[in-house]
Order: C-alpha cells, then structure tokens, then sequence
C-alpha cells in the first residue's frame, strides 16, 4: 500500500497545479488558433475558403497518431519496467486519441466532399486514419471487457504494442493499395509545399490540440488514480470490524456508488 | 453587416466549414464535458469515502 | 523437439476429430463467395473484377470464425497452465498450435480456392496466383489471429472484441494477397506481391509467437 502511494501522489501534487496552468494555455491557444484559421488566413486559390477545414482535419491526425504513439510508449515502459503510473496513461490516453481520430475522419469527408465530389474517399491518408480508429476501438474494446481492470490494462498494453508495430506496415500496404488502385482524379490533400501563412494556422491548432491533450490526459489520470483510491478505501471499510461497521460499512458504500 | 455574412457564407462553403469545426468542437467538448464531469464525480465519491473513514476513527 | 510435434499432432487429431472447424470454416467460406454474386448480379465481367477481393474477404472472415476456439478450450481446462509451466516454452506451444490451426483451417481454405475461382469466373492464371497467394498469406492469418485470440481470451463478449482486435490487422496481407491476384491478369507483378505477402507471414512467424506468449502469461496470471 506505502509503495502503490509513492508515485502517484507526487502525481496528483504536480498534476494539480499543470492542470490549471495547461487548461489556460489551451484555452488561449486555441482560441487565438481559431481565430487565425477563421480569420486571418486567406482562402486557398483552388480550394477557396474550404482549405481551413485542413487547419482542423491536419492537426487532428497528428494528434491521432501521436497519441497512438505516446500509448505504445507509456504500454512498452508499463510491461516492462512495471510502472503503476504508465498503464494509467496508456489508458487515459485513448479516448483522446479515439476522439482526435473521429474529428479527423468527419472533418476529412467534410473536407473531401466538396473538393472530390464524394462524402468518403479512399485516399491513402484517410483510409489509414481509419485503420487507425478501429485499432483504438479495438483497445478500449479489450481493455474494458475484463471483470478484473488490471488484467485489462495488461492485455491493453501488449495489444497498443502489438498496434504500434503494425502501424508502418498498414501504412505501407494502404500506400501501396491506393497506387494499385489509382483513382480516375488524384488530389494531394496538402498541396505541395504549404505557404507560411498557412503553417502558422496549422501550428497553432496543433499546439492547441497539443495541451488539450494534456489536459485531458491528466484530467483522466486523476479521475482513474481517485477511483482506485475510492475502491482501496471501500474494500477496506467492508473489511475492518464487521460485525460492528457491517451496517455503517454497508450505508457508506452505498452512498458513495449512488 | 455585409462583412460578417461573407465571413458566415465562406466562399460558399459554409455548409462544409461550419459543420468541420462544429463536429471537432463538439466532439472534443464532448469528451473534455464527460471527463471533468467523472472526475468532478469521483472526487466527491472520495471525499465522502474519507470523511466516513475519519468519523470511524 | 518431441513435445513440439507432440503438440501439434494432438491438437491437428482434436480439430480434425471434431471435424468442426475446418466444416465450419470450408462452409462460410463457400456459402460467402456463393452469395456474392446474388448480392452484386451475375455479369461475369463484374464478378472478375471483384472476384479476387470477394474470395479473400471470405477467406478471412471465415479464418476468423475459428480462432476463438484456438485457445479457449485449453484455457477453461487448465491445460494451458500446464503448457506455460512445462518444458516447452510457451512460444513454441503457441507455435505448435498456430501450425494445427493453419493445417486444419489455412490449407483447406486454399485448397478449395481454385473451385471458388470457378464460381467468379477467374482466368487460369490468376486462379494459379489466388491459390498460391492464400497458401503464403493464411498462416499470417492463424498467426495474427492468435495474438488476438490470446489478447481477448477470458474477455466479456470475446467474439465481438476479437473480431474488432484482429480485422485491423488482417488488412495487410488482404491488401497484398487480393493485389496479387489483381495484376496476375495482366503479366508477371503477381510475383512482388506474393513476395511481400511471404514476407509479412515470416515476420507473423518471427513475432506473433512471442506476443501471443506474453498475452498468454498475462491471462494465466
């Protein structure tokens, strides 16, 4: 118990004060990022003012990606060095990701229809974007389908590290399908070399996308570290004088699930 | 006037780039809304869980 | 060395005693690429085009159906604890049960696959290359597909999470497997594909077992 304390309430200490100063910046980021991708970026000669969906849609896969990434990272140090604080955030982590994916597919179709005629085309990128969204559906399917959490965090962990090693070869295959399958029109999402006046939208947002992250990743952690705590602290109250606390034991626990 | 609504009509696409940062807005609000709301939860949970284990002190 | 082939002879005698998976699995795969074409009508012009995608589609779903039981019945009779504390390491075990899963599902799905190339009006040449092309690409498939089956094994509604863990994953050698087929019609590039499709089932070969091994320790722990 005196070991499972040590990391994690140095955790919760230093996550509490990141916590307010991230939610801050990410706030100011974005909002001076909407306001530059909205704004102050001028429309594209060919694509007109729809070139600003990519100034969400671009970012968004970054952070899918990277967050895939940062999970078979956190999963690698968790099975391997045992850490308790690692499988935490692998699993935090994933929702983010899932959700970053999902804005990138919406956006992306959003973006496709105009521009391709068609509300889903299988361009290279977004067919992989969506090989990578059902590998985060696939963990958090597997790592919620065990009645014991821990064993789900472990087969979690091993499945983002069996993921992460896909992912190249995915991405090659996908690649080397869409040029076997060359569509009647090919268009390349970004362009070839992006302006200066449309990196910085595109930076922005990712930085912004960047400390949402974060935010939420430490917002989950806590919420996950509390509730082991909470679940500790009423095992423990059924436990400890039975017969006499059974009735407090019973009313407290009762409380505290309502 | 003429001003905002060139800006709301979006060359046109406005039926695009509105419902892009209308569906990323609400999905990342979405899921940042549903984790402060369980963590707001959880603390409250924990907080009741460690008076009771006090007052049984 | 013994207990190796000891294991693969016990578990190929169980599949093939049972007889029901490799049924099973002959049987959705036919019954699927027959359906097709009441799906899509009977022009054969259209059943060439997509007849390599449909033939392999079906392969791997119907590989899918069979891996759940790849390890499940071992795990609720205990017998998989006593592979993991047994001479044999445990790679090898899932090695030895990977090779009588392929033997009893892989290879009968390739070999009926020249008679369902019939059925979608396949040319002699890409019928050669869609045979040759799932019998490189299915032992990928039982690999894989072990690495999921241990993941989920003990899992709440472990069909649902093992389809959606595995079918990600299948997309490679899908890709390449239907791709070969694809430019067998028209000269010789079936060859590069089948290539990389060989070579995706020796890395299955090299790293499935040691991932399903972990995701094995981790079920028994």
């Amino acid at each position: 118990m005196i070991n499972w304390l040590a990391n994690p309430a140095r955790f919760m200490r230093l996550s509490a004060t990141t916590l307010r100063w991230c939610s801050w910046a990410a706030v100011v980021v974005i909002t001076v990022g909407l306001f530059w991708s909205l704004v102050v970026a001028p429309p594209d000669y060919q694509q007109g003012d729809t070139v600003r969906i990519m100034y969400v849609h671009v970012p968004a896969a970054w952070m899918a990606l990277s967050i895939y990434l940062f999970m078979a990272v956190a999963s690698a140090v968790a099975l391997v060095w045992r850490h308790p604080l690692a499988e935490v955030a692998a699993r935090a982590a994933a929702p983010v990701g899932a959700t970053f994916t999902f804005v990138c597919l919406a956006t992306g179709s959003l973006w496709g229809r105009p521009m391709w005629g068609a509300w889903w085309v299988w361009d290279a990128r977004l067919t992989s974007v969506l090989v990578l969204f059902f590998l985060y559906l696939g963990y958090v399917a597997l790592v919620n389908a065990f009645d014991d959490p821990s064993r789900g965090g472990r087969a979690g962990a091993v499945l983002a590290l069996v993921g992460v090693v896909n992912l190249p070869i995915i991405k090659f295959s996908v690649d080397w399908w869409n040029t076997l399958h060359q569509p009647a029109s090919v268009m390349r999402v970004d362009g070839p070399s992006i302006a200066i006046s449309m990196l910085a939208p595109l930076l922005i947002m990712a930085v912004g996308f960047t400390l949402l992250f974060a935010v939420l990743l430490m917002l989950r952690m806590r919420t996950a570290l509390n509730e082991r705590k909470a679940m500790a602290l009423r095992l423990n109250a059924g436990v400890a004088a039975p017969r006499q606390a059974e009735h407090e034991g019973a009313v407290s626990a009762h409380t505290a699930i309502s | 006037m003429s001003d905002l609504g060139t800006f709301l009509a979006m060359g046109g696409y406005a039926g695009f780039v509105w419902p892009a940062y209308g569906v990323a807005f609400a999905a990342l609000g979405g899921l940042a809304a549903y984790s402060w709301r369980r963590y707001r939860a959880g603390v409250v949970a924990l907080e009741r869980l460690q008076q009771q284990r006090g007052k049984r002190r | 060395m013994a207990a190796f082939f000891g294991l693969f002879r016990r578990d190929l005698s169980l599949a093939l005693r049972q007889g029901g998976d490799t049924g099973l699995v002959l049987g959705f795969f036919v019954l699927a690429v027959v359906l097709f074409p009441f799906g899509v009508g009977p022009e054969t012009d259209i059943l060439r085009r997509i007849g390599a995608g449909v033939v392999w589609v079906a392969a791997l779903l119907a590989a899918l159906l069979s891996l759940d039981r790849l390890f499940e019945a071992d795990y609720q009779g205990g017998e998989l604890d006593l592979l993991a504390l047994s001479d044999l390491p445990l790679e090898l075990a899932v090695l030895a049960k990977c090779a009588a899963h392929w033997v009893a599902t892989g290879l009968p799905l390739a070999l009926i696959s020249p008679l369902l190339a019939l059925l979608v009006d396949l040319g002699p040449a890409a019928i050669a290359t869609l045979f040759a092309s799932l019998l490189v690409g299915t032992p990928a498939l039982s690999l894989i597909g072990s690495v999921a089956a241990a993941l989920s094994l003990g899992a709440r509604r472990q069909s649902v999470v093992l389809s959606l863990l595995v079918l990600p994953l299948y997309i490679p050698p899908l890709i390449f497997g239907a791709g070969a087929v694809e430019v067998s019609e028209t000269g010789d590039g079936a060859r590069a594909y089948l290539l990389v499709l060989g070579a995706i089932s020796l890395a299955a070969l090299a790293f499935c077992p040691w991932a399903s091994a972990a995701a094995l320790r981790q079920a028994l722990e």
